[in-house]
């Protein structure tokens, strides 16, 4: 299945050129995934989805890949560049500082076909932290209209706010490699986010939620979910937050 | 029991248990270290009550914290119902042996029996 390929398009003398391995694996044929390899033309502003993009257009149109809005605002593109979790659209070749590049699906989710893989599980353990403001008014009906926050308290959690679901902090997480069952750096992360806010009542609840066998306390805080978030949350940190929470230093 | 209530106990007995295996360690300098770790000073260590609630506290600690331990590995190591229930009970069962083994020699030993 290996091959090398040339696109043979127009490009500006400035272009440089790299080797792009795509892992192919389609579960419903395929035993292991293998590489494809393709000649690729880049400047120095190509993303790593822009030369994936570039491959299904000019060579094979087959290569899975999942992607939208191009920004690193949707979090569809997550995969492992280069051994790391990253945003394709997020990558430009020309910082990754090597003539070749290898894209993989993410890992600790099951693959669709090729680069793309599902985000079912990721959604789930999202949604189970009760992800949204919990009390019993709403602002609708209070005489203020709305619920204010000072600047310090929305500190507490405004960077946790900015997850764009992508899912590479949890390929990234060594337990999430072997508990299936964890719940994970972004569901965590999620948590502390709606638990630090000052708006929200539903802390209890949530805390309910995470203290379990295979929550919180799973995490070995081996601090790679930070490391590799393209939106600068650090779910580790929010992590150890809300084990302060847990273990009554916080409140 | 919650998840945060054992590992409450679990980093509890691990403070517990490095400063009593400290002690311990310390008694040992109170004579030469080859010494203190000869047949009769080691039975004299048993009779002394004191040392011997000691050593019973630190078996207890001990056995708590790495038994514990071991079912958070082995609950990583692999999920299903069934096996977390034979993993947490088993990881009891054996905690409790244990302790139930060695609070048996600390005190026969502390009684002269053995």
């Amino acid at each position: 299945m290996a091959q090398v390929s040339s696109i043979s398009n127009e490009q500006s003398p400035t272009a440089k050129s790299i080797i792009l391995k795509i892992s192919r694996y389609n579960p419903e044929h395929d035993e292991s995934s293998q590489f494809m390899e393709f000649n690729v033309k880049y400047e120095k502003w190509t993303t790593v989805l822009e030369a994936i993009l570039d491959v299904k257009k000019h060579y094979d149109h087959s290569v899975a890949v999942r992607y939208s809005c191009r920004q690193a605002t949707c979090g569809s593109c997550g995969m492992i560049i280069n051994g790391k979790p990253r945003l394709a659209c997020f990558t430009k070749i020309s910082e990754l500082d090597s003539n070749v590049v290898t894209v993989e699906p993410m890992n600790n989710f099951p693959v669709i076909r090729d680069l793309a893989v599902k985000f079912e599980k990721l959604f789930d353990t999202h949604q189970k932290i009760k992800p949204y403001l919990i009390r019993d008014d709403t602002e609708l009906i209070s005489d203020e209209k709305e619920f204010l926050q000072t600047p310090e308290e929305v500190e507490q959690y405004i960077q946790f706010a900015n997850c764009i679901k992508c899912g590479l902090c949890n390929s990234a997480c060594p337990t999430m490699a072997t508990d299936s069952s964890f719940v994970g750096p972004q569901a965590l992360a999620q948590a502390y986010r709606y638990v630090a806010d000052s708006r929200d009542k539903g802390k209890d609840s949530r805390l309910k939620i995470i203290d379990d066998s295979h929550g919180i306390w799973r995490c070995h805080f081996a601090g790679s979910c930070s490391q590799v978030c393209p939106k600068g949350v650090d779910p580790a940190m929010g992590i150890q937050l809300l084990r302060g929470y847990m273990l009554g230093f916080r409140s | 029991m919650r998840e945060s209530t054992i590992m409450k106990i679990h980093y509890g007995t691990a403070l517990a248990a490095v400063a009593l295996v400290a002690v311990h360690i310390l008694m040992r300098l109170t004579m030469g270290y080859a010494e203190s770790l000869e047949y009769e000073n080691v039975l004299a260590n048993y009779k002394f009550v004191p040392y011997a609630i000691m050593l019973e506290l630190i078996l207890v600690l001990l056995a708590v914290h790495g038994f514990n331990g071991l079912r958070v590995i082995l609950l990583e190591l692999k999920q299903g119902r069934l096996y977390e229930k034979a993993v947490s009970y088993g990881c009891l069962v054996a905690m409790i042996g244990l302790i139930a083994y060695g609070s048996r020699t600390i005190i026969m030993t502390n009684m002269g029996m053995a």
